[in-house]
């Protein structure tokens, strides 16, 4: 259950964004290593999406260096970087509704695809070869999520559980080597979220990808997680094993504070006393 | 491929004999004498009507950008096809008036397509009603500067804004190569539609965040298909200028790329089914209420409106006719051949222009 000691996936050194005088997250430090399966929690408005933003491209950090597999990539855009191995879900679930599902699939396989605007437009040979080939791949993709018998089913026409499983195939299909997991359990019921467990070790066994997620689902987190990072004002407040972390005071007070105001522009020095309950799930998740 | 079907290349061969029937059709009418000068005249507007349409449909239906200057890119296409074909007369360069109406009208697009390439890239960072302010802002100014060039038959910058128009353009378009250069642009955008670019240029209409998490290059294909509809934009209008004769800087006018965006959203957004049946039916449509004299841009105002109310996503939505689908179901009467029907529109109005976009891929295949 430790880091191997080849090169890092993910390295992240005193990566910081302001935004005009708002420090959403400084001195964000991380290291993850092929295979591993890291969790990032935190109050609402912590600073975890901007974080994946920052690491997708989407924002531009203003301080700090992040490299995945040695290559540095400050500064590319979100194409280039998950081209180079980074993708990513989304909190609220973004699928191409009109699209079905393989076309889905299909989409993020585009960069595996070297027929040009000809090859399309006359029909090539190569067209017919790489369409039907995609077709394969995208079939084979689908079947790990048990999509495959809805192929041709509209994304928007899929339940919410199928859904979430069609953004991580979309995510997987373009071919990263780290995978970041943005609320992947949000708005399921437990069988939903037992299923999606499965399918994220399924996944991580199978491509030997690492996984970054954010949960609100401390059960969740606390089962999968080898290591985590807890996040507070845009600040790492703590990290370490599920154990180190269900018991760090600091953590337990920064959730209850954030639990009891319920977003994050509630007073930080308004925190509770640990409620036990809530104490009492993260210990048991750990164990 | 399920069993008792066409295959592909037989699929594509149907197409091909529906596009040859419908050719057939036009040369039989205009051959027999059957369609006047009056009739072909309207076959031709529809036909610069469909290439216009069609390639609309691209950036408003498929990539899902409002825009409102396609016009401005057919006046491009229009003035420097004129302005060439002006120089040949005059030098005695291409003396085939066939030929040199194939080279202007090319050179129109082409010269419409880096326009439209300098423009999208400035104005595709912006979305919804940005974007169309923007692209309404440029189809002025292109009609503005149209207007003061005096090679345009302007007065000049220094006269103000003097509109006059361009006269004495050879007349070389013949409805023939017109119907068959509408059948290309049909073709390349049916299949540009149907491969990775579509499928690409589909999944930013529906998120554009998620389609740049998911490796795809936004900016590089909004701009690719921004340039290909302003390419057949600027074709449609060398096709116009060598019909016309003659050529207003007015037409560069947002009225008349409303009228194109309205066609478009009114056949259905993303349909070239819908894009073609609705160009040649709002062509003919006005032309058919001459007869009420004043009352006809009225009924045609409440046509648009009714269609509106009661489909508000176009005659076709998204639905595509299929010739193939039909010869399948008549050859092999396999009632779950086919899942994709869509909205399930069947087919009545039309069918000779609705064969044309079924039967694109046939073309090609000969030419492979």
């Amino acid at each position: 259950m430790t880091a191997t000691n080849e090169q890092p996936i993910l390295k992240a050194e005193h990566l910081g964004i302001t935004f005009g005088g708002l420090k959403a997250v400084s001195d964000f430090n991380m290291t993850i290593g092929k295979g591993e399966l890291i969790g990032l929690i935190g109050p609402n408005g912590a600073g975890k999406t901007t974080v994946f933003n920052l690491l997708t491209g989407v924002y531009k950090p203003t301080e700090g260096d992040f490299w995945l597999d040695g290559e540095h990539m400050n500064g590319k855009k979100t194409y280039q970087v998950v081209r180079a191995g980074i993708a990513r879900t989304f909190q609220n679930i973004r699928l191409f509704k009109q699209l079905t599902v393989e076309e889905n699939v299909l989409v993020a396989f585009d960069e595996s695809f070297t027929y040009r605007m000809g090859g399309a437009i006359f029909r090539t040979p190569l067209f017919w070869k790489q369409e039907r080939e995609m077709h394969a791949k995208a079939m084979d993709l689908l079947k790990i999520f048990d999509l495959d018998g809805l192929a041709s089913t509209q994304a928007a026409n899929l339940p919410y559980g199928q859904q979430r499983k069609l953004e991580i195939a979309r995510a997987l299909a373009t071919g990263m080597k780290l995978l970041l997991l943005d609320e992947p359990a949000a708005g399921m019921n437990p069988t939903e979220t037992e299923d999606l467990l499965r399918c994220i070790n399924t996944i991580r066994d199978r491509f030997g990808i690492a996984i970054l997620l954010i949960e609100h689902d401390m059960s969740l987190v606390m089962s999968v997680c080898q290591r985590i990072q807890v996040l507070d004002y845009g600040r790492t407040i703590a990290s370490g094993t599920p154990e180190q972390i269900a018991n760090d005071p600091q953590v337990i007070s920064a959730y209850l504070g954030a639990d009891d105001t319920d977003s994050a522009d509630g007073d930080s020095t308004d925190h509770a006393t640990p409620e036990p309950s809530i104490a009492k799930t993260m210990q048991e998740g750990a164990r | 491929m399920k069993k008792s079907m066409l295959s592909v290349k037989q699929s594509y061969l149907v197409c091909f004999l529906g596009i040859l029937a419908t050719f057939g059709v036009v040369m039989a009418l205009c051959e027999s004498g059957i369609a006047n000068s009056y009739i072909k005249g309207i076959m031709m507007t529809a036909c610069i009507a469909i290439i216009m349409t069609t390639s609309l449909n691209l950036t408003i239906g498929v990539l899902g950008q409002l825009t409102l200057g396609c016009c401005g890119f057919e006046a491009i296409g229009a003035y420097v096809a004129a302005l060439a074909s002006k120089y040949m007369v005059a030098t005695g360069m291409l003396a085939d008036p066939t030929l040199r109406f194939l080279v202007t009208t090319l050179l129109g697009g082409v010269v419409a397509c880096v326009f439209g390439i300098l423009i999208g890239i400035p104005a595709l960072r912006l979305h919804g009603d940005y974007l169309a302010i923007i692209t309404l802002g440029f189809g002025e100014i292109i009609r503005v500067v149209i207007q003061n060039l005096k090679v345009a038959g302007g007065m000049g910058l220094d006269k103000g804004a003097a509109g006059q128009a361009l006269i004495g353009i050879e007349r070389t378009a013949n409805l023939y190569i017109v119907f068959w250069i509408m059948i290309i642009t049909v073709v390349v955008l049916f299949m540009f539609g149907r491969s990775r670019y579509g499928r690409a240029v589909k999944a930013i209409r529906d998120d554009e965040i998620a389609a740049g998490a998911s490796g795809l290059n936004t900016t590089y294909l909004k701009v690719l298909v921004f340039a290909i509809s302003a390419f057949f934009a600027g074709i449609a209008g060398g096709i116009f200028a060598q019909y016309i004769g003659s050529l207003n800087p007015t037409m560069a006018g947002w009225l008349n790329s409303i009228n194109y965006v309205i066609m478009v959203v009114f056949g259905g957004m993303g349909s070239i089914t819908g894009s073609i049946v609705s160009a040649v039916g709002l062509t003919i449509l006005p032309e058919l209420l001459r007869a009420f004299a004043d009352y006809r841009m009225l009924a045609y105002s409440v046509v648009l409106v009714l269609v509106m109310i009661f489909r508000p996503q176009g005659i076709f939505g998204s639905w595509e006719f299929s010739l193939p689908r039909i010869v399948n179901r008549l050859l092999f009467r396999n009632p779950k051949a086919d899942g994709k029907d869509g909205d399930g529109a069947t087919d009545a109005a039309e069918p000779a222009a609705a064969a044309k976009t079924a039967a694109t891929p046939a073309t090609e295949a000969k030419e492979a």
